[in-house]
């Protein structure tokens, strides 16, 4: 009747995972008690759940990948600990099994659901606004693509609670993951997560690459497009051209898994090999993927608080696509060690070093931009020049990893952690950052409290130094990753410093909270009426801060790339014709209907609990079926509402 | 303050070279264009592992043996005529033609389930033999690429009776119209990798 699933599947022997299983349970139902309490339920339902407006889902995204980040930081300073303590004699407090577990789990979220949602979030948000336009091109998709994400989260989170996670690292290689090796629930929980939120990722793929290719102001060619515009096309054309390779892959593993055919297996001629050159074929894009929108939104803060226009906007783009290309020519240095042959490890060692020149283009457009120009040190700039310090010296280790002789040397030591750590927090989470800290005036209508996010910055920047250079060193001296006790006493001053460091930016998202937590307190005193906080040239700043549900009352005509700068020095303002009927689509609760269906049969398959797989299935089915058959998926927003609601901004006396 | 309705947007220029947003049908047909695409990728990590295991038999046995070129003759006609079928079916859903669209429809249909049957005996008879999914490597990745093309072929029908319904319900409608562009698109696609599997896997497999 349940499959696997019995009591034995909790862990009540376990203190760790039973009290922060306790601790989450408890705020989940106090915020569900609040909300309730309070009579929140009917306006979250209307308003957020079943949304489908892009600036709320993009806020979504947002908040779920910062309460993943917290998850995933909880277990990275977990590791951090164990670490600094486990040397010699000592064996720390976590056993093997658990601490597997956990560098699986860091990994997994730090990738899947919280860079992820941080870039699809932001993107979400920002390109619509930015194009000129009142939504992307398939709204109830996009709300059916957070609320797959969501079900990832959701799934992945069980398993601190029911059962266990996969103890295979975030790459979950076979044949370790496979049947005979991993029989439990661990590795399905990874699979079956990653599937669901997958598709999620796909159909924003494609919903993005449409509304950035087919839905655009009147006027705005692509060589007017703001550069965010153009990284998130080149990262949503890899979204679509990576992401079903992977469903591909974790497809075949599942076969393996759950009908006992052969991809990945040691035996009837099954090849591992395939598994990692699949995985890589999506993973290495996937990098792309992530920082592409975070240069973008560098591109912009660097412009707009240089108080001129990006320098070489064309190079910047050719850089773009460029890498956009590049990056699924790549794939085999991660694993140079194959046996290949030296041929093959030289075009991947070469092509390896040649996606840095794009990346160098990309530095030096900003270093320009930059030169000369009337710079603001507001929060959003200092996370820039941070990220160019941090990303170059990334770049630096990277292009020594794609040496292959030098590879076979560093191949999985601590000296590759440091790098791509380097890359990944120094890139995408400073880029997403500093993407937070500028928007958020645009998007809930008052500016963050800067000292704090100031202060916020120097942890994390010094932190993430004090966190990672000691890898490097201990990884040149021969320390493996993934180690669970350090054998060598030698090297536990340097893990001491790296702990110290995670602390610090422990500090850093302490204050990050305090600074939500204060603005949202003084908001009133730091309402931003003009809807443009920072004197921004492209066209968000345009509209109301926050912007109403159309966006635009009446749609910008652009001619020229910064085109709000453009109307600003020509004296011009949004709404200079009258208004008319606008078209909006209807909010929907399909997505969050398909994410229920798709969370009991992604359990109930991870389970092997038959009848309810079959029958979220069968409701996933015919939620889509009905869906497909409804019209009625827009309404109409008269002159009339539009103009009251025009007048009704804040700052906003008289309109049209 | 006078509010006034006025037409709609000039759009002197084409929507591509920056006259205003493309209309619906544009949008709707060309995302999923974008997600068939993405589609054809997922077939061809398949195709990739199909590659690399076909020669990994196991001991079992290989292509040669399995495969019967006749029935894959009349299997792949079956698809390529439904293909064509659909092909008269949207041209007369474009002229509100809606008896003759029903007609080409149970057309399409007939031929896509003689497709499936065909298959599905295939298949049944390689498991009889002992020549399952599990046997090998090669005989996993040969039922998981087929198989997901059947896969999809299946959800293709499907499909169809759902848009004849619509179109029994609704008429010829604009909305109706868009889905059936859709559907055509994908069923087509079906064609597409259908040609790749009929000579990489069985062609190529038979010699």
């Amino acid at each position: 009747m349940l499959g696997r699933l019995s009591w034995a599947a909790i862990p009540f022997n376990e203190p760790l995972p039973l009290i922060s299983m306790a601790v989450v349970a408890a705020v989940i139902v106090a915020v569900l008690a609040i909300v309730t309490l309070k009579g929140w339920l009917p306006y979250l339902w209307r308003e957020w759940v079943t949304s489908v407006d892009h600036k709320r889902i993009g806020a979504m995204y947002l908040l779920l990948a910062l309460i993943m980040l917290l998850r995933g930081f909880s277990d990275a300073i977990m590791m951090r600990t164990q670490q600094a303590i486990a040397v010699g004699d000592a064996q720390g407090y976590l056993p093997p099994d658990h601490y597997d577990q956990i560098f699986s789990a860091h990994g997994t979220i730090m990738i899947f659901f919280v860079a992820m949602p941080l870039v699809i979030g932001l993107m979400n948000f920002v390109v619509p606004l930015q194009l000129g336009v009142r939504d992307v091109a398939f709204p109830t998709l996009n709300s059916v693509s957070f609320w797959l994400t969501a079900t990832g989260v959701l799934l992945i989170n069980l398993s601190l609670v029911i059962g266990n996670f996969a103890r295979t690292s975030w790459w979950n290689y076979p044949p370790l993951s496979e049947l005979a090796f991993s029989p439990d629930v661990g590795v399905d929980y990874y699979l079956w997560s990653l599937q669901i939120s997958g598709i999620g990722t796909l159909l924003t793929g494609v919903n993005f690459v449409t509304t950035i290719l087919k839905l655009r102001a009147p006027g705005m060619t692509y060589m007017r497009m703001p550069v965010f515009c153009w990284t998130a096309l080149a990262s949503n054309m890899m979204i679509v051209a990576a992401f079903p390779i992977l469903t591909a892959t974790f497809m075949m593993l599942l076969l393996d898994r759950y009908l006992g055919m052969h991809f990945f297996t040691n035996e009837a001629g099954g090849n591992q090999m395939m598994y990692a050159n699949l995985f890589w074929a999506w993973g290495h894009p996937e990098v792309y993927i992530l920082v592409l929108p975070a240069f973008g939104v560098f591109s912009e803060v660097a412009a707009t608080f240089s108080g001129k226009g990006l320098f070489s906007y064309r190079s910047m783009v050719l850089a773009t696509l460029g890498i956009c290309i590049l990056s699924f020519t790549v794939w085999l240095h991660h694993f140079f060690t194959m046996g290949a042959g030296a041929d093959v490890n030289a075009f991947f060692g070469i092509m390896s070093s040649i996606i840095a020149i794009p990346t160098g283009v990309k530095i030096f457009n900003w270093l320009f931009t930059m030169f000369r120009g009337r710079i603001v040190f507001a929060t959003p700039m200092l996370w820039l020049v941070g990220f160019m310090v941090t990303f170059v010296i990334g770049g630096l280790t990277g292009v020594l990893l794609a040496v292959p002789p030098v590879n076979f040397e560093l191949h999985n030591s601590a000296f590759l952690v440091a790098h791509f750590h380097n890359v990944i927090i120094g890139g995408v989470v400073f880029g997403a950052f500093a993407g937070y800290q500028y928007w958020f005036p645009k998007a809930l209508g008052f500016t963050l409290d800067e000292r704090w996010g100031k202060a916020g910055f120097w942890c994390w920047l010094i932190g993430f130094y004090l966190a990672f250079t000691p890898l490097y060193v201990l990884g040149l001296q021969g320390m493996t990753r993934r180690l669970q006790h350090i054998a060598d006493p030698s090297w536990q001053p340097w893990l001491l410093v790296a702990e110290v460091g995670a602390v610090v930016i422990m500090c850093g998202i302490f204050c990050q909270i305090a600074q939500l937590y204060v603005s949202i307190r003084t908001r009133e005193s730091r309402r931003d009426l003009t809807g443009d906080p920072w004197n921004g040239r492209t066209l968000e700043w345009a509209t109301a801060s926050p912007p109403p549900p159309y966006n635009f009352a009446v749609l910008p005509r652009v001619e020229t790339i910064d085109a709000f700068w453009e109307m600003k020095q020509r004296g011009l303002t949004l709404a200079q014709s009258p208004y008319q009927t606008i078209e909006m689509p209807r909010n929907t609760p399909i997505g969050v209907v398909l994410a229920f269906f798709a969370s009991a049969a992604g359990f109930a398959l991870i389970w092997h609990i038959w009848w309810m797989a079959i029958l979220g299935l069968i409701g996933a089915a015919v939620t889509v079926l009905v869906f497909g058959w409804s019209e009625d998926r827009e309404q109409e927003v008269s002159a009339a509402e539009i103009a009251l609601m025009e007048r009704a901004r804040p700052g906003q006396g008289s309109a049209a | 303050m006078t509010i006034t309705t006025i037409e709609a947007i000039p759009t002197e220029l084409a929507y591509g070279r920056g006259g205003g947003p493309a209309p619906t049908r544009t949008v709707v047909a060309y995302g999923f264009w974008i997600f068939i695409l993405s589609d054809i990728v997922m077939f061809s990590a398949l195709f990739a592992a199909y590659a690399v295991l076909s020669g990994n038999t196991a001991g079992g046995p290989s292509g040669r043996e399995l495969f019967n070129l006749r029935s894959l003759f009349i299997e792949t006609m079956c698809l390529l005529l439904s293909s064509y079928t659909a092909g008269l079916g949207m041209l007369s859903a474009e002229r509100r033609e809606v008896v003759r669209f029903l007609f080409f429809a149970a057309l399409t249909l007939m031929l896509g389930a003689a497709f499936l049957f065909i298959e599905v005996s295939e298949f049944a008879g390689m498991v009889n033999r002992g020549a399952g999914p599990s046997r090998s490597a090669f005989l996993s990745s040969f039922f998981s690429l087929v198989g997901m093309h059947g896969a999809h072929v299946t959800a293709g029908l499907v499909w169809l009776v759902y848009m004849v319904a619509q179109v029994l319900a609704k008429g010829l409608r604009a909305v109706v119209l868009r889905r059936l562009v859709c559907f055509s698109l994908f069923w087509h696609a079906l064609d597409i990798v259908w040609i790749g599997v009929m000579t990489l896997v069985y062609l190529m497999g038979a010699r």
